[in-house]
């Protein structure tokens, strides 16, 4: 990689770090791998207290942090990370259900108040396709911060309605009460065409800004429901150059970032 | 295996078994849970022995990897009770999605973690735990039966009443095991299967190799003791026996064989000629046609299915 321009791919990155942004010690659970990368990039910039695991139970720190916790070095990461703790899934659940956990999930459907789904599609008696199942979005979305990443932002996948609710929108957590919805947040949603979220006074989906290149009505015309966006829409923040050289040097060095979004 | 002689004065008989006897104290219909995760140190062996053997009409409990997608190919399924069905490097798993999209098998589709919780509630022998997940989404609306509860405090909110998920019989996957039925865990994650094991009536370990239990402790950790003999009625020795699921660290997952399982599920015929190639012989058969796979050697099925 030796562009100086930054990718679709980069950009998503860290955009999908921005979702982190302030959250402190808190378990990053990224779907996908430019999620993964996102997680990643905060962890060694912004936002050193995430903590990240190998996609196994093992959690990993960068190697150049320092025992007291500081950075010994913040220029340039060393090459290992070392391990920090143990995850296996029954303290994910526990985590979880604790609220220390902010995860960015896919979806295969998603419509305006956020509600998710990676079931099946149509009839969920019998599918027309069976997909993941609901894994564990029923539970994460009640309990802790969510966010979704969405390579393709298609009409198809930003759905008016979807076919099972697997994570719980805004709507159906309103029809919770405020007592049992109060560990619901859906952050933001990054996709190949823009960041969005559900700042709307209703909490319907909200464009917030737009990638290099993409205009308002590419999106409008790529999301299968009225989509709340203020008068200006700002362009979404490109990498500096400090993250660009981690993302290719550090964090995914075979650029395997670009065919998620092939 | 290894033999070891039980200490005098102890009373304790090993629970050394086979993997036909242990199928055989089964019957058609029953509820069996199986340990591990997706395509992670799942009980292959006693999964395929199940598969080849008379049995109908089960309903299988399990974060499902290919130990859900072979029942069902295989017939012997009436119900999964899952979160989720999948080979992790394969997200979606053929078998059990053609099952459903036929409308094949009847499915309970629960959140990850109130399969755990009902797991949980089994081996408490509670009826019920409560839980927030599953509020607001559409696992209340395909399960009917399910339950909400409020609590009897001041807060008085609501939740739901996950039933408890009791067994008839568990398999669940150690690498190591000794003849009493202590066994012992030695990759990243436990998993479930202590859990797997208290919540069933019977519960049986297949394991890497059965070992002296002096041996347990130099082999890892005292905290990779995670089933003890109280909870175990049987112990099998199967060598390669999670294949080809993942066992760290005796073995990862065999990516290439299960991406020749996959395509089993292309067509009837393809799935006909996976069974007749691996799953016709025992688990001897098995292994040495898994090896043959392995060196390269010609699968018939496989070849004729790459030529079609």
């Amino acid at each position: 990689m030796t562009g100086t321009e930054a990718t679709l791919a980069e950009i998503c990155v860290v955009a999908c770090a921005e979702a982190w942004r302030g959250d402190g010690a808190l378990v990053a659970s990224p779907m996908g791998l430019i999620p993964t990368l996102g997680a990643r990039l905060a962890q060694l910039t912004f936002e050193p207290d995430l903590l990240i695991t190998d996609g196994e139970a093992t959690l990993l720190a960068p190697a150049g942090i320092s025992d007291d916790g500081g950075q010994q070095d913040d220029s340039q990461p060393s090459e290992g990370r070392v391990t920090e703790g143990w995850l296996p899934f029954r303290q994910v659940f526990t985590m979880l259900a604790a609220g220390r956990r902010h995860v960015m999930m896919g979806a295969s459907q998603l419509d305006q108040f956020g509600n998710q789904n990676i079931s099946c599609i149509g009839d969920w008696a019998r599918p027309k396709a069976q997909l993941l199942g609901v894994r564990g979005a029923p539970g994460n979305t009640v309990n802790h911060p969510v966010s979704y990443w969405l390579p393709r932002h298609t009409r198809r996948v930003l759905v008016d309605q979807v076919d099972m609710v697997s994570g719980v929108g805004y709507d159906r957590a309103a029809g919770l009460g405020s007592r049992a919805a109060r560990f619901h947040e859906l952050r933001r949603v990054v996709t190949n065409l823009a960041v969005l979220d559900f700042g709307s006074h209703d909490h319907s989906m909200r464009l917030r800004s737009v990638h290099p290149g993409v205009t308002v009505s590419d999106v409008a015309e790529a999301t299968g429901f009225l989509l709340a966006a203020p008068y200006q829409v700002p362009q979404t923040r490109l990498p500096t150059a400090a993250e660009m050289a981690l993302i290719r040097d550090h964090l995914d060095p075979q650029s395997r970032r670009d065919q998620e979004l092939a | 295996m290894t033999n070891e002689a039980v200490p005098a004065g102890n009373g304790q008989a090993g629970k050394v078994m086979t993997l036909a006897g242990v199928v055989g104290e089964l019957r058609s219909g029953m509820t069996i849970g199986i340990g591990g995760w997706g395509s992670r140190r799942k009980p292959m062996a006693l999964v395929r022995e199940l598969a080849a053997s008379a049995l109908s009409d089960l309903t299988i409990v399990s974060y499902g990897g290919p130990d859900v997608g072979l029942l069902v190919a295989a017939g012997k399924v009436r119900r999964v009770v899952t979160g989720f069905v999948s080979l992790d490097s394969i997200p979606l798993e053929p078998h059990f999605r053609h099952a459903r999209q036929r409308g094949a098998i009847e499915l309970t589709e629960l959140d990850e973690g109130m399969l755990h919780w009902g797991l949980l509630a089994a081996a408490h022998r509670l009826p019920f735990l409560p839980m927030r997940a599953g509020l607001g989404s559409d696992v209340l609306r395909v399960n009917p039966n399910l339950r909400k509860v409020r609590s009897p405090y001041a807060d008085g909110e609501e939740f739901v009443a996950v039933p408890a998920l009791t067994l008839d019989a568990a398999f669940v996957h150690m690498n190591q095991a000794d003849a009493r039925g202590n066994g012992q865990y030695l990759g990243p994650d436990p998993y479930f299967d202590d859990l797997y094991c208290l919540a069933a009536g019977r519960a049986y370990m297949s394991c890497e190799r059965i070992v002296p239990t002096s041996e347990l402790t130099k082999a890892g950790p005292l905290q990779s003791l995670l089933i003890n003999r109280a909870m175990v009625a049987g112990v099998v020795e199967t060598p390669n026996g999670a294949h080809f699921t993942s066992c760290a660290p005796d073995y990862d997952r065999d990516e290439a064989f299960q991406a020749r399982y996959a395509r089993s599920a292309a067509s009837p015929q393809a799935w006909e000629d996976f069974r007749a190639a691996f799953l016709s012989d025992g688990e001897a058969g098995y292994q040495a046609a898994v090896a043959r796979f392995s060196s390269g050697a010609v699968d018939p099925a496989g070849a004729a299915e790459a030529r079609a």
